[in-house]
């Protein structure tokens, strides 16, 4: 029997490789008193993402650069980081875009470093967990003799933008007011507050406004935005703040 | 947690209008008309009580409004509150979830609802009368 090959084909050309200088922020807190910028010439095509670019480091230039990233498909919001000074998840954010030769990395603002790019998450997730984004109600549908709990297209339409955050941070590390205030609940905590009480499955509306009505709660809000501006899923947190406001202030019931 | 370890820009990165556009620019000067409108509502009391010191007092402090630097300090004034108002309407709208947008499902690339057109109109608006106001302010004080 003759043995079988299996040939693939290589592309006709391969476009030429460019070159970009990845400006990369170093810093471990525990052994350094500041931040250092190391430069790195690191070729690129148009479809290279900054991830790839600082994975490029990363395998051939420098191992020891501490990046988080996980699923490369801005689905897990791991690899948030100031790009150009911008917050922008670095799987999501192609070079050829930022139509820049140095393209600077650091870790988000408003967010404690860990190491390099790699900042904590653990104060988001406890002010995320501490307005109880989950259903809210008494009966469940897994209750014997309970049926599904149906919803209209319409009623969908009204929290299912706020329910593609992917906790990747990028709207708590430019908000103005998380900039100066250690205790504000965060434009990301604060939109997940809406998308619970606007869904008509959950009951929970009263507790969650009593958790947002404090002095460094929704009313810290000044509505900059720039939540919105930097959102990689279209969450509008900015949008969500407003409604949930609404509530409170009783334009909206 | 310090605002060192938490990475935090302050009030450098609160301040700083240069990105994330015109909702930004808005944003520092509500905060910057807001803190100016209260240094002069605490003048204003200052200057309307000299009053009680005899009409010598109130006479000369109504001769240093009518100074040139007064007048500047008093279009800014004007500017400061126009602002402030017309972009207050704004703010105060949409803290009540007016003229926000509706929630949706939204395609790529993503344009959020609540930085619409409406918004932003409001804000040059709030910016073109406090600049028509100051000068028609100046064109008051400084023309006969």
């Amino acid at each position: 029997m003759a043995a079988q090959s299996t040939q693939i084909s290589k592309p006709t050309s391969i476009p030429a490789s460019k070159y970009v200088t990845l400006r990369i922020s170093k810093f471990n807190p525990k052994k350094e008193s500041s931040p250092k910028f190391i430069d790195f010439k690191v070729p690129y095509q148009k479809w290279t993402t900054v991830l790839d670019a600082i994975l490029h480091v990363k395998q051939n230039l420098d191992h020891s650069i501490g990046v988080r990233y996980s699923c490369r498909q801005a689905s897990c919001g791991s690899c948030g980081m100031k790009i150009n000074g911008r917050p922008a998840l670095a799987c999501f954010t192609k070079i050829i875009e930022l139509n820049s030769d140095v393209i600077t990395v650091e870790p988000m603002n408003n967010f404690p470093i860990i190491r390099d790019l790699v900042v904590g998450f653990e104060r988001m997730f406890s002010t995320h967990k501490k307005i109880k984004p989950y259903i809210i109600r008494e009966d469940s549908e897994i209750t014997p003799g309970t049926k599904e709990f149906l919803q209209t297209p319409e009623e969908v339409e009204k929290y299912i933008q706020f329910s593609n955050c992917i906790k990747c941070g990028l709207c708590n590390s430019v908000c103005p007011t998380m900039a100066t205030d250690s205790s504000f609940v965060g434009p990301q905590a604060l939109a997940q507050a809406y998308r619970y009480i606007a869904d008509t499955r959950d009951k929970g509306k009263k507790d969650r406004l009593k958790i947002i009505d404090d002095s460094h709660g929704i009313w810290r809000c000044h509505f900059a935005g720039s939540c919105s501006q930097v959102c990689p899923k279209g969450v509008d947190p900015a949008m969500g703040i407003q409604l949930l406001r609404g509530y409170l202030l009783g334009f909206r019931s | 947690m310090t605002r060192v370890e938490e990475n935090k820009e302050g009030i450098k990165g609160m301040a700083n209008p240069t990105r994330y556009g015109i909702e930004r620019v808005a944003y520092l000067l509500m905060r910057l008309t807001g803190l100016g409108l209260l240094v002069y509502f605490v003048a204003h009391i200052a200057e309307t009580s000299s009053i009680l010191q005899g009409k010598v007092a109130w006479d000369e402090m109504l001769a240093l409004t009518q100074t040139t630097g007064g007048h500047i300090i008093l279009a800014l004034v004007i500017g400061m509150c126009v602002f402030h108002t017309v972009n207050g309407i704004r703010v105060m709208l949409g803290h009540g979830g007016i003229g926000v947008g509706t929630p949706g499902r939204l395609d790529y690339p993503y344009k959020p609802p609540s930085q619409n057109a409406r918004h932003k109109i409001a804000i040059y608006s709030s910016i073109v009368l406090a600049a028509i106001a100051m000068m028609y302010g100046l064109a008051v004080m400084f023309g006969e």
